[in-house]
């Protein structure tokens, strides 16, 4: 009933790790859009203009209530249809961003949102220039109370990532459903890719979280949560 | 061919489709509130291995990914001896791992109960069930509420992953329709509005509802 093999494990290890690399690059290039383009989302709100900030408002909303895996479907079907071709690595890498971004907007505008009005209102009070009252000012103290939110994300887009395989990226899911179907092995590729996940999720957690502990006292914000 | 009849081809289709997804969902959510509230309960005890036990199982869903956990039960849980069918695998899946979220939302929510709280239950010579259940677990309900209505919208979007092992929920209603009309913006496209309005005007009016009912009962006791 229990049957796993050593060396097949070792065997198949190789293609698991390069595929790790494509799993980390897509995580890491769909959280570099998102962060971007969350940032887009989050002043895009803080603009006067209330059609865009409504348009902009529905679609975070829309983007995040919906399944990512479909949203990486439409946009990689989608452009055919109009001629388009998109690879799967582009159109995968701008499904994650979009997703991502939409949550990324949502943490920046939490803290932004966080900072006491009365930091705003003095800024003006001193006659700050816009650029001294967002990064003398506001920023220092809005970073802290976004790292959390932040750094939840950076784990998520990774373990988001097995999503990609549907339309055929080479990361780790995809590169295992190949190994399965070539050798009709299943336990030891899918299992060894749940351990590589769980192998970088959980020390990346746990260094997140000293990194956020150390920036709060960094900027002298230290509490009890 | 105008959307109209992409409807009145299709529409039928993306229904039961929609109607697979809302079975799952609910299911989904049954399994993941009683793994929570079981889970969140066990993390809080003072005997290391229950404390344990609930940690490992928290760590590993929420360590790994949905889609991972979703086909190492389906495919590598038959050689262990156990075979469940795909619906099944499906929602079970789903809800164990939202339930790992769901356990911390449970833990959180008990230890933010005020201090106070304990302490009268206590005096009040009750035993720890009744304090549990008559005391701190009402209140940890109100304040853990917004948090599930999240959860249950991620877990929404989590069922649309059963469609990979063949499902036949909404998302495989839309990729089939897609794969004999080529027609990608009208299928997901459509399949995407049935699942915002799913999340937006079902789960959040809601969890609205639910909000506004339970800080009422608690007021008013």
């Amino acid at each position: 009933m229990f049957d796993w093999k050593w060396d097949f494990t070792l065997q198949i290890l190789p293609r698991l790790i390069e595929a790790t690399g494509n799993t980390l690059m897509a995580a890491g290039i769909g959280y570099g859009i998102a962060l971007i383009v969350g940032l887009v989302f989050t002043l895009a709100q803080k603009t006067p203009y209330r059609v865009l900030t409504f348009i902009v408002r529905e679609t975070v909303e829309f983007i995040r209530s919906t399944p990512l895996v479909l949203q990486i479907f439409f946009i990689f079907y989608v452009g055919p249809q109009f001629g388009i071709r998109l690879s799967p690595w582009v159109s995968g890498m701008i499904a994650i961003g979009l997703h991502y971004a939409a949550y990324l907007s949502e943490v920046y505008r939490g803290a932004l949102d966080a900072v006491d009005k009365g930091q705003w209102e003095a800024c003006i009070a001193l006659n700050c220039s816009p650029r001294r009252t967002y990064f003398g000012i506001i920023l220092p103290q809005a970073v802290p109370a976004a790292l959390p939110g932040m750094g939840n994300y950076l784990v998520g887009i990774f373990k988001d990532t097995p999503m990609l395989s549907v339309i055929g990226v080479a990361e780790l899911l995809h590169t295992a459903n190949a190994l399965g179907a070539e050798t009709y092995r299943f336990l030891e590729p899918y299992t060894m890719v749940g351990l590589i996940f769980l192998a970088i999720s959980l020390p990346t957690a746990a260094g997140l979280r000293l990194i956020e502990a150390w920036t709060r006292r960094k900027m002298g914000l230290t509490r009890e949560d | 061919m105008g959307y109209i009849d992409f409807l009145s081809n299709h529409g039928s289709r993306l229904v039961d489709g929609a109607i697979i997804t809302a079975e799952q969902t609910v299911m989904a959510i049954l399994v993941a509130l009683f793994l929570a509230i079981t889970m969140g309960l066990m993390r809080l005890s003072s005997n290391l291995l229950i404390r344990g036990v609930a940690t490992i199982y928290i760590e590993i869903f929420r360590g790994t990914s949905l889609l991972v956990q979703l086909f190492w039960i389906f495919f590598v849980l038959p050689l262990f001896g156990i075979t469940l069918d795909k619906f099944t695998a499906g929602f079970l899946t789903v809800g164990m791992n939202l339930g790992a979220y769901g356990a911390e939302v449970v833990r959180g929510a008990i230890i933010s109960v005020p201090r106070g709280q304990y302490e009268a239950a206590i005096a009040l010579n009750m035993s720890a069930y009744t304090r549990m259940r008559r005391i701190i677990f009402p209140q940890a309900i109100a304040i853990m509420l917004p948090a599930w209505g999240n959860l249950f919208i991620e877990l929404l979007k989590g069922t649309a992953l059963v469609a990979l092992i063949a499902v036949t929920d909404l998302m495989f209603q839309a990729k089939q329709i897609n794969s004999t009309t080529f027609l990608s913006v009208e299928s997901f496209g459509t399949a995407l509005i049935i699942y915002y309005v799913m999340a937006r005007f079902i789960i959040t009016p809601t969890m609205r509802w639910l909000e506004a009912v339970m800080s009422r009962h608690l007021v008013r006791n």
